[in-house]
């Protein structure tokens, strides 16, 4: 079997892998990168938007502050504070080190970097290129990867020999030596060759898990992997109850719903409407935000010239709250004909600026649907789009609770509380990859001896045992079995009765998933691909399901029917999952949320604390405003 | 709604295939890539096929559908009659892996031998500053989501496997002519563009930018511009060095 050997070995060349494999080779550490896809081809590709960052370039009130209040706003205060603060702080370093990597933004009218509203940020915060950043980003950091292998072969004689990319390989195991990680094991997808990786530290940068769902804005590579894999290591995942869905995916056609309509088209003035024509989201802005949010339609139109005297649009509140309006709408008959609502910017600008601003859309709706929205409102509705949680990491190095192990990006959880704000992901990334690289090049430097691997044969035994059954279940109805009842049952509102189903069906479908055969070779054979994937998804499937279950309250990405109003006692508490290492059952406990240091407290306004903090918490509240 | 389409699938592997003959269901508003997923869940499981996004902004999904380079994920079946039968081949300048999957190697190999973005020394992150009419030029060539369709369909290398090493393709020159038209790039580039990533052997077919899924102008902005400066470099230094000063004072 191929067997490689490397100080680092990062899983995923998304945002955040890409970010910590430069970070770790910047180091001087031998560092892999392994993905499922081609190189540059990763989710983080399809980010429209921007990449949230202070710079303070359009408004010149922001700054990391008020940055970092924001994010602890839109996570409803579960956000892991350390990981808000240092993201805040270190965002517009990560930005503008792009731009020295070639990145090119689109601009201010000084030259400078330009900045777009969204939601829940107080002033214009993302950077942004028209409506396909991610693109920029991922380009960016792929061909600095390429300019290290030039500088590379110029000093050693080859491009590889300190950053090497191991593009469609899919990793199915972490290996270990006792506690610690030792490396990793997995497959080509060309040839279904096994391959493994002999490593110290391994970052996991994989990503989310939307495939889980049936309607959901995420690609065939986010099953979960990074989540699993660092479950049957032994680390624990943090707030999995939290999903978001984003309130405007595409619905119509049917082969299209999910697909993402950018927050952008919000941002740049787009309302939604309801089939009476009525801008709904005036009667849907919730009393913590009651103040910041314009109460007519003329003060919200204002606000896009004069953001110092009015307040913002309802349509720019945390993607939670527009897209439990929408689904509030469809459900009471008000809905558009295709069953979302009315997303029209058609009206709002002119024809050309709505082309140059929004060009991927224009054209996705152009091809996919006939529409075009300079002419007409879009139909939209909610579609899951990104996973809160993930594995519980440190702050500051990203390393998770086994050691060797680190984690950034999607999947890792704490940044963004109970929901993202759209445009911290992207900087997340940066901010995240960057740290976690630096962790993993630290920890190399202090271990004393590498680790050797275990484990390999079972590891092999578990990838070839859907092709070597005849006659098993089709990988592909488990999958739909799974899409539908997660999507019905653990959605986005939801009942104890429904989710208690949900973990049944998730226990039977266990069942099938191990019997699941796959015919045909190992060559480029995405039902095998497939079959193994199952085992991932049912276990983040059953990790979401037992949270959701436990979390008796509503917070941010976690709406619970029979439990409707938000709790201080439970924003005190995370849920904690852990897993056995065959991955047969996940167990959930409860952890206390560390308190705010006491200078970042005082960031905040004692009335609004009250909307969130348990009296215990402001009385320290007040000792720490006393003291300083 | 639904109707059964005739779809005619290149299928093998390891350098040996044929197109087999596929009757699948057909449902309102779908694309290519729906129909290929309906067969891998329904009839061939282990159909191969690149994908990410089914959006039309990640370049993987790039086939044959009846000999003409398109992305799978944005080309819909109402585009066909009914009665028609669709024939899905791989990208023919690429070897093919299995299926409708290529080795597209050569490519991530081409983009190492573009040296890379080169910023003056002195200036520091956050200090860049640059008019949007001045970055509007690259940004158009950063467009691109490297689907190869443009270097599939290049005559210089579609059938000419012994040109490959000596010619970069259209998808190279407009990221070359990126980083010459970037506002802070110090390096040189139109003169390697010539000898060394093959510019010359580029006749102006336009066959790339037609076939661009981004309507990137890849002939008209990129690869004739450079073209003509490339001829001015080697008549008149005066004006390359002309261009260089230009460049710097922003
Ligand atoms: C349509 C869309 C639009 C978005 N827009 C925005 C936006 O405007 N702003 C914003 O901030 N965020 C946005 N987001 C969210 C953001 O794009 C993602 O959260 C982010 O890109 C995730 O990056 P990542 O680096 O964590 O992982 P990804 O970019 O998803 O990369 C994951 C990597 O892991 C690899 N991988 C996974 N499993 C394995 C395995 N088992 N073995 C080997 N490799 C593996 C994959 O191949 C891939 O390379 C958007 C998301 C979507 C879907
Ligand atoms: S214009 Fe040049 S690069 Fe483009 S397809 Fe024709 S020969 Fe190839
Ligand atoms: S230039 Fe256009 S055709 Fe060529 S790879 Fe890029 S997007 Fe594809
Ligand atoms: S799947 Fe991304 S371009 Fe077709």
């Amino acid at each position: 079997m191929e067997r490689h050997e490397y100080d680092v070995v990062v899983i995923g060349a998304g945002g955040a892998g890409l970010r910590a494999a430069i970070e770790a080779r910047q180091q001087g550490k031998r560092t892999a990168i392994v993905c499922k896809s081609l190189f540059g081809k990763a989710h983080t590709v399809m980010a429209e938007g921007g990449a949230a960052a202070a710079m303070g370039n359009v408004n010149s009130s922001d700054n990391w502050m008020v940055h970092f209040r924001d994010t602890m706003r839109g996570g409803k205060f579960l956000n892991n504070w350390r990981m808000a603060e240092l993201h805040a702080k270190e965002a517009p370093d990560r930005v503008w080190e792009l731009e020295a990597w070639g990145a090119l933004f689109d601009r201010t009218k000084d030259g400078k970097i330009s900045q777009r509203n969204f939601g829940g940020h107080e002033y214009p915060r993302l950077a942004h290129v028209g409506d396909r950043t991610g693109l920029e980003l991922i380009r960016t950091l792929q061909q600095r990867v390429v300019a290290l292998q030039q500088e590379d072969e110029k000093l050693h004689g080859d491009p590889e020999a300190y950053i090497k990319v191991f593009a469609e390989c899919t990793i199915t195991r972490l290996l270990k030596d006792g506690d610690a990680i030792s490396g990793a094991f997995g497959y080509w997808r060309e040839t279904g060759d096994f391959i493994l990786f002999d490593a110290p530290a391994v970052v996991l940068a994989t990503g989310g898990i939307g495939k889980s769902y049936v309607v959901t804005s995420n690609s065939w590579e986010y099953t979960g992997d990074g989540h699993a894999l660092a479950l049957l290591a032994g680390a624990k995942l943090i707030n999995m109850e939290f999903i978001q869905f984003h309130p405007t995916g595409m619905v119509w056609p049917p082969s299209v719903r999910g697909i993402l309509v950018t927050e952008s088209v919000r941002g740049d003035g787009g309302v939604l409407r309801n089939s009476e024509g009525r801008r709904f989201m005036f009667d849907y802005i919730p009393d913590v935000f009651k103040d910041k949010y314009a109460t007519t339609e003329e003060e919200a139109d204002r606000w896009y010239d004069d953001q110092a005297n009015n307040r913002r649009p309802p349509e720019l509140l945390p993607r939670d709250e527009v897209a439990r309006a929408i689904n509030a709408e469809v459900k009471a008959g008000r809905g558009s004909p295709q069953g979302g609502v009315f997303l029209d910017v058609s009206t709002r600008l002119p024809a050309a600026e709505i082309t140059r601003r929004l060009p991927s859309m224009h054209h996705q709706f152009k091809e996919l649907a006939d529409v075009d929205i300079t002419k007409e409102p879009m139909q939209v509705g909610p579609t899951c789009h990104y996973i809160m949680g993930g594995v519980e990491v440190d702050a500051d190095t990203g390393a998770a609770s086994v050691p060797g192990l680190f984690a950034a990006g999607e999947v890792s959880g704490g940044m963004h509380g109970s929901n993202r704000l759209g445009g911290n992901s992207l900087s997340d990334l940066l901010v995240f990859g960057r740290r976690a690289g630096a962790g993993a090049a630290g920890y190399v430097d202090g271990l004393a001896k590498r680790p050797s691997v275990t484990g390999v044969e079972e590891a092999k035994a578990e990838a070839l045992a859907p092709l070597e059954r005849t006659g098993g279940e089709n990988p592909y109805e488990v999958h739909h079995e799974l899409q539908r009842t997660m999507n019905d049952l653990v959605g986005i509102i939801r009942k104890s009765e429904e989710i208690s189903e949900a973990l049944q069906v998730v226990e039977k479908l266990k069942e099938r998933a191990k019997n699941a055969a796959s015919s045909g070779s190992r060559i480029y054979n995405p039902g095998w691909h497939l079959a193994l994937d199952l085992r991932n998804m049912l276990l983040v499937s059953e990790c979401v399901a037992k949270a959701a279950l436990l979390r008796e309250e509503s917070r941010g990405g976690h709406t619970r029917d029979d439990f409707p109003g938000m709790s201080a006692g439970w924003r005190r508490k995370l849920l904690v999952c852990s897993a056995k290492p065959d991955g047969t059952s996940v167990t959930v406990e409860e952890r206390a949320q560390p308190s705010m240091r006491g200078d970042l407290i005082g960031l905040f306004e004692r009335s609004e604390l009250e909307k969130y903090l348990t009296e215990e918490e402001l009385a320290e509240y007040d000792a720490a405003v006393k003291e300083s | 709604m639904g109707y059964k389409a005739k779809f005619r699938i290149w299928r093998g592997e390891g350098g040996e295939g044929r197109l087999e003959d596929f009757t699948v269901e057909v449902n309102e508003g779908e694309v290519v890539l729906d129909v290929i997923h309906r067969l891998q869940a329904t009839q061939t499981p282990d159909l191969a096929v690149r994908w990410n996004c089914k959006a039309g902004k990640c370049g993987s999904c790039s086939m044959e559908i009846n000999g003409r380079p398109r992305l799978g994920c944005m080309t819909r079946m109402s585009t066909f009659e009914e009665s028609e039968t669709i024939t899905v081949t791989p990208l023919r300048t690429f070897p093919v892996i299995k299926d409708l999957v290529t080795d597209v190697s050569f490519n991530y190999q081409k983009a190492r031998e573009v040296p890379s973005f080169t910023p003056p020394a002195d200036v520091k992150p956050g200090e860049y500053r640059m008019q949007q009419v001045d970055v509007e030029r690259s940004q158009e060539f950063r467009k691109c989501i490297e689907c190869f369709m443009c270097q599939n369909v290049c005559h210089v290398i579609r059938d000419h496997e012994e040109n490959k090493p000596n010619f970069s393709g259209p998808r190279y020159f407009i990221r070359i002519a990126e980083l010459d038209m970037h506002p802070y790039d110090v390096a040189e580039r139109k003169e390697p563009a010539q000898e060394e990533h093959g510019l010359g052997y580029c006749n102006i077919t336009k066959c790339c930018t037609e076939v661009c899924p981004e309507h990137i102008k890849i002939t008209d902005n990129a690869i004739i511009p450079m073209k003509e400066r490339v001829v001015d470099r080697k008549y008149d230094p005066l004006v390359w060095l002309g261009s260089k000063i230009f460049k710097r004072q922003r």
